[in-house]
């Protein structure tokens, strides 16, 4: 008898593609992490609450923790090890260190894929809570407060969001020509 | 966590057959709730039915007007659609109330309706909760309540709802879709929770093993003039304290249409139809405001450590009438 509790799985990480063998119950988190070696997304609190643990699922910023690795079968996850490319660093990697956007860097790796996710969601025009008179197809300007909240599910307990929120703010528009 | 088994379909009828056939299977969409509660507990699944799959994700039109808000359409793209946010524009603005950018991604219209309360105890195994264990007591009546219900509970369970888009959806009188094997269903939200009463575990009216496939919002002309207002423990990123939607048309200084709904203070989204009647048809007027937030508030009855929050919701009825009432006058008069 088959054990249906387990599942094989393909991930494509970082553009390199991976079969594994999972338990039905093993996280996104935990399949990156422990079965394929990507250490760079964190386990915070591993509800959810924290956004350390955040990568690029198929393009869009999700919480791995919250993510059953047999769920995200077939999907194209991004992880922090993947942002830069040909040993360059992206432009929101470099203004994290150029800003000092992070102290422990526990966090870090969440708040890049994060950032990385919530750029693109602007740019495709998503509103935010705190976009005002914002035309349905477009957000409007990205301002600190906008990142401040489009970056409110990652948590740093060093509280360097100054630094975070002048990091992101001066990489915006350089990251939208990266792409 | 229990071990489970794991089967994504394509086909609805596959989902429904896959449920019905295997005890204590559920479906699972963006996993944001479920997989949490898994993790603590609980929920214990013997199967999941992964049914992010299914050709459920679209946001389309009715004939008449209004919006079909796909069951796995995410939060996020319910939020951003041009149509929501012109014509419902309290519900795009609900849902970015809440959770953060990632779990919005995640989330799904369906799940986010048939979501747990976020009740400490219920969350705790530990922890006496007639709405996980039914009969087993309640830790909150007597316990850290202070987020509690102020209105519709009973002796056995003092939880709220935790959901901010069924706020608005409630005042714009959505419809509930689903599918069973026996055919398709329909019901109002306004009949979609179920009154606590005695056993606060059975939350909702869908039938067993039913699948909700879409929400509808009929056209109304008066959603397009709405606001969502959400009063909460941190600037962003937090459940509802206390949260307002309310839409108002205003023809020849009198009220043609007003929808009112809380979040925040019941085991539901809660009409506020006293509130309505009592404005409609008359001028909106600071007074008549006023009166018609206490007598949608007069039932409320506080627990312990909760009575804060039935001044709150009274003061925020008025607070997002007489901003929207504000709107209405400036457009008669420009």
């Amino acid at each position: 008898m088959t054990d249906d509790t387990r599942s094989e799985i393909t991930l494509r990480v970082n553009d390199e593609t991976y079969r594994l063998a999972v338990d039905n119950r093993r996280t996104l988190l935990d399949a990156l992490r422990d079965d394929l070696n990507f250490t760079g997304a964190k386990k915070g609190c591993d509800h959810g609450q924290c956004g350390a643990c955040t990568v690029l699922v198929n393009g869009q910023r999700v919480v791995s923790c919250l993510t059953l690795a047999v769920a995200a079968d077939g999907a194209a996850v991004t992880t922090i090890e993947g942002l830069a490319g040909d040993g360059e660093l992206r432009p929101i990697q470099e203004a994290f260190i150029r800003l000092d956007g992070f102290q422990c860097g526990f966090c870090t790796p969440g708040q890049i894929c994060s950032a990385v996710g919530m750029l693109a969601e602007h740019a495709a025009g998503w509103p935010s809570a705190v976009t005002r008179n914002g035309s349905p197809h477009r957000a409007g300007e990205l301002t600190e407060e906008e990142i401040r909240e489009r970056m409110s599910g990652n948590l740093c307990r060093c509280s360097a969001y100054p630094s975070i929120v002048r990091a992101i703010l001066e990489a915006s528009a350089r990251e939208a020509v990266a792409g | 966590m229990r071990a489970f088994a794991y089967q994504r379909t394509t086909q609805i009828r596959d989902a429904l057959n896959l449920i019905a056939q295997h005890d204590g299977a559920r479906f699972l969409a963006g996993g944001t709730n479920l997989v949490d509660l898994m993790k603590a507990g609980v929920e214990s699944p013997a199967r999941l039915v992964d049914i992010r799959s299914l050709a459920l994700g679209e946001i389309g039109e009715t004939p008449d007007g209004g919006l079909v808000l796909g069951a796995t359409a995410t939060n996020s793209a319910v939020a951003a659609d041009a149509q929501v946010r012109l014509r419902y524009p309290a519900l795009s603005q609900a849902i970015l109330a809440g959770a953060s950018g990632q779990l919005r991604n995640m989330a799904t219209v369906g799940g986010n309706l048939l979501q747990r309360t976020r009740c400490a105890y219920f969350a705790d195994p530990s922890e006496a909760c007639n709405r996980r264990v039914p009969g087993s007591g309640c830790s909150a009546i007597n316990g850290a309540h202070h987020n509690h219900a102020i209105l519709d509970w009973t002796e056995h369970c003092v939880a709220t709802h935790p959901s901010d888009m069924a706020v608005p959806l409630s005042a714009f009188d959505a419809v509930v879709r689903y599918e069973t094997l026996d055919g398709t269903g329909e019901i109002p939200l306004s009949e979609f929770y179920l009154p606590v009463g005695n056993r606060p575990d059975r939350e909702t009216a869908l039938p067993d093993g039913a699948l909700i496939t879409a929400v509808v919002i009929p056209a109304a002309a008066v959603a397009s003039k709405s606001r969502y207002r959400k009063v909460r423990e941190r600037a962003s990123y937090a459940f509802a304290t206390v949260s307002v939607a309310a839409a108002l048309d205003v023809q020849q200084g009198l009220v043609q249409d007003v929808r009112l709904a809380l979040g925040g203070v019941a085991s539901r989204p809660w009409r506020a139809r006293l509130a309505e009647s009592a404005l409609r048809g008359g001028p909106a007027t600071a007074e008549r405001i006023s009166a018609a937030a206490d007598v949608e508030i007069a039932a409320a009855e506080p627990l312990r450590d909760n009575a804060y929050k039935v001044t709150l919701a009274r003061n925020l009825i008025e607070a997002v009438l007489t901003e929207l009432a504000a709107d209405a006058g400036e457009e008669s008069n420009g």
